[in-house]
């Protein structure tokens, strides 16, 4: 029934219904919870975007948004749900940990950086090679797969980042970089930023949406993705190997996920610590199925999440009954409104353009 | 602690108190899923159901009541998951996540509102189901493994082991030998032509989803009001998927199912027990380290078995009726 609709109202219109239909119903949540919607989004709003610090921070959170929502965004493109983004930046954490345990006191910040960002795309890879593997091969759903890697990356990262403690630290943490592996931070250039970990990934990030953007839309490779994802047998037949494609796509979805892991860890922190992912590999599902797996639209729902996340801090504070877990909510209501029932409004757009005509 | 302190009794008895968790939403996951209605959604019903439960149960101080309460919420969840579905005809797997992610963070923001720990209810205490014990159970208690066999094993349970047991041979002869039954597979494996023959598609594949909602709700109320006591943020901790592994374990059927659900539940005793014990060669296993096993173990079986399990034929597809 979507074919029936110009692009603007499938494009734009659609989208923005969705997500004003999940932000009511977060709306209604509040106001149940006691506290005031309006009051709650003239917070949020003040303290995400208004205040030049917070919007520092919102932006920072949008780096790492914007990598697990092109993560799982290329896996849709081939027709593959990925759930695991958030165990595949986790393990991703530790490729880029264990390459700067190795290099951070010999190598300069220029090669730092880069190797920093191959193990973490190398790891996040690997995490979603198993399941990218099972799909082609065995039929194994990647789904269900993809989860169950993020349970079994919880767990085995309990058991590593134990073992990276330092002797004397208490802290379930790795050891502290160097200063050399340290992404330089925007507030550098401008000190209106104040002091927040807003880094160059932010400008890698949309490095990585203009690359994706290309390749996805403009490459004879992309061609093939998107035939993949929208017909498998059709794509078959015209010769594409539908196999291999799913390895590489999860591959490449996993890396990306993995480079989130650069933003948290190298951006902020600067050691590897427990439960670091935050739930971002979850946000990323749905970043890619707001921002309808366009590099606009990513970006846009990436800042959307960014601002929800650092906003959602600063209302748990000042509002008691609205914890920062209300983020996990609004992103299971976008990923229903927006991914599930994509097409609620449709019909109400298409009686309303008729009766123009 | 040595190999020894293995206990073969103790092992089968916790597998039969973990399997009920995997066997409801098991069964449940096999109604919507034999309709043709993807539900990855368990995990999140369930959670809801454990939370509600709990929360009610406590308030009221009557575990029957947070039963109900449990039901009402995971019927409600699997009715919107069945209008998106069915209706809406939007993706099926999408919005299973969506009701799973929602959920997690809804019953951590509820449960902090209302009880202010942290995300978690109070002990239930005396709210919690009681266990029930058989008649004569004393009077065999001194007799070697038959007392055992009787007090412990097959009696001193809650009342929902019971019916998690007893619900396996019921569900296999709803969907083998009635006329719902019949009917219901006819819509997952060809809709069309159930559709031809006069069934009402929609109607049966919403009744299939409500009837999943009733089922996976005792797997929440067990989780809470019988196996821990409390509820806890994320408890349900994989349960919806490893259920829905155990049904393409066991076939898309009831009775393999239900063995797929027993394997899981035997291993998760296995893993509880062998926390701790110094194993032959390897030695100690850190604890993290067993909790995969589950996952691990539902990752070997779907690289395993996907490939040979037969899904029923219209799993996934909204049903267009044709003019």
């Amino acid at each position: 029934m979507n074919k029936d609709l110009p692009r603007w109202a499938t494009a734009f219109v659609m989208p923005v219904l969705n997500l004003l239909s999940a932000l009511l119903v977060t709306a209604l949540v509040i106001h149940l919870l006691g506290e005031s919607p309006t009051e709650s989004l003239a917070i949020l709003v003040n303290s995400a975007v208004v205040n030049p610090e917070g919007l520092s921070y919102t932006l920072f959170y949008a780096s790492t948004f914007i990598f697990t929502g092109l993560a799982v965004s290329i896996a849709m493109q081939a027709g593959l749900f990925n759930i695991g983004a958030e165990g595949q930046m986790y393990f991703a954490g530790l490729g880029l940990t264990l390459a700067m345990l190795a290099f951070d006191s010999s190598l300069s910040p220029w090669l730092l950086i880069p190797t920093g960002m191959l193990g973490a795309a190398l790891f996040g890879a690997l995490w979603a090679f198993v399941p990218g593997y099972l799909q082609a091969k065995r039929g194994s759903h990647v789904v269900v797969t993809t989860i169950m890697f993020n349970y079994i990356a919880a767990s085995l990262m309990n058991t590593v980042i134990v073992k990276l403690v330092p002797p004397g630290e208490q802290n379930p943490a790795s050891r502290a970089f160097s200063a050399a592996a340290e992404m330089p931070r925007l507030n550098e250039w401008f000190p209106v930023l104040g002091e927040t970990p807003l880094n160059i990934s932010f400008f890698i990030a949309i490095l990585a949406l203009v690359i994706y953007g290309v390749v996805v839309s403009r490459s004879a490779w992309g061609y093939k993705l998107r035939a993949t994802g929208l017909n498998k047998h059709a794509a078959h037949y015209a010769g594409i190997r539908i196999s291999k494609m799913i390895i590489i796509v999860m591959l490449i979805s996993g890396a990306l996920a993995g480079l989130g892991s650069v933003n948290s860890i190298m951006g902020s922190t600067h050691y590897l610590s427990l439960n670091f992912v935050g739930g971002a590999g979850f946000i990323g599902i749905a970043i890619a199925l707001m921002g309808r797996q366009h590099p606009v639209g990513i970006f846009l729902s990436a800042v959307l999440f960014g601002a929800l996340t650092q906003g959602g801090f600063d209302l748990s504070l000042e509002k008691q009954n609205i914890p920062p877990e209300t983020v996990i909510l609004i992103q299971g209501l976008i990923i229903l409104f927006c991914g599930a029932m994509e097409n609620l409004y449709a019909p109400v757009i298409a009686k309303a353009l008729k009766f123009k005509k | 602690m040595t190999l020894d302190d293995l206990h073969i009794g103790s092992i089968l008895v916790s597998t039969v108190r973990n399997a009920p968790v995997l066997i409801f939403a098991g069964m449940a996951g096999l109604f919507a899923e034999r309709s043709g209605v993807i539900d990855i959604g368990l995990e999140g019903k369930i959670l809801a159901s454990a939370f509600v439960s709990a929360a009610v149960a406590y308030t009221t101080q009557n575990p029957w009541n947070g039963v109900m309460a449990g039901i009402l919420v995971s019927v409600l969840l699997a009715t919107l998951q069945a209008y998106v579905a069915i209706t809406q005809k939007g993706n099926q797997l999408v919005a299973g996540i969506a009701i799973n992610i929602a959920m997690s963070g809804l019953t951590f923001v509820v449960a902090q509102y209302i009880f202010q720990q942290g995300g978690r209810t109070p002990d239930l205490g005396s709210a919690r189901l009681f266990d029930v014990v058989l008649p004569g159970s004393a009077a065999v208690e001194h007799i070697p493994f038959i007392g055992w066999l009787y007090a412990h094993l097959i009696g001193g349970h809650s009342v929902l082991v019971y019916l998690a047991f007893l619900l396996v041979p019921l569900v296999h002869w709803v969907i083998y030998h009635s006329r719902f039954g019949l009917r219901l597979r006819a819509c997952g494996e060809n809709p069309h032509a159930a559709d031809a023959a006069g069934v009402n598609v929609e109607r049966q594949r919403y009744m299939a989803m409500i009837i999943a909602g009733v089922l996976c709700s005792f797997s929440g109320a067990y989780l809470s009001i019988v196996q821990s006591g409390f509820f806890l943020r994320d408890m349900s901790a994989g349960a919806g998927y490893l259920a829905l592994t155990a049904m393409v374990f066991g076939n898309w059927r009831p009775l393999y199912t239900f063995l797929g659900c027993l394997m899981f539940g035997f291993f998760g005793a296995v893993q509880i027990q062998i926390e701790g014990v110094e194993l032959p060669v390897i030695g100690r296993v850190p604890g993290a380290l067993i909790q995969m096993v589950p996952y691990v173990l539902t990752v070997i079986v779907l690289a395993g078995l996907m490939a040979k399990s037969v899904a029923p034929k219209a799993l996934g597809t909204p049903f267009v009726k044709s003019r």
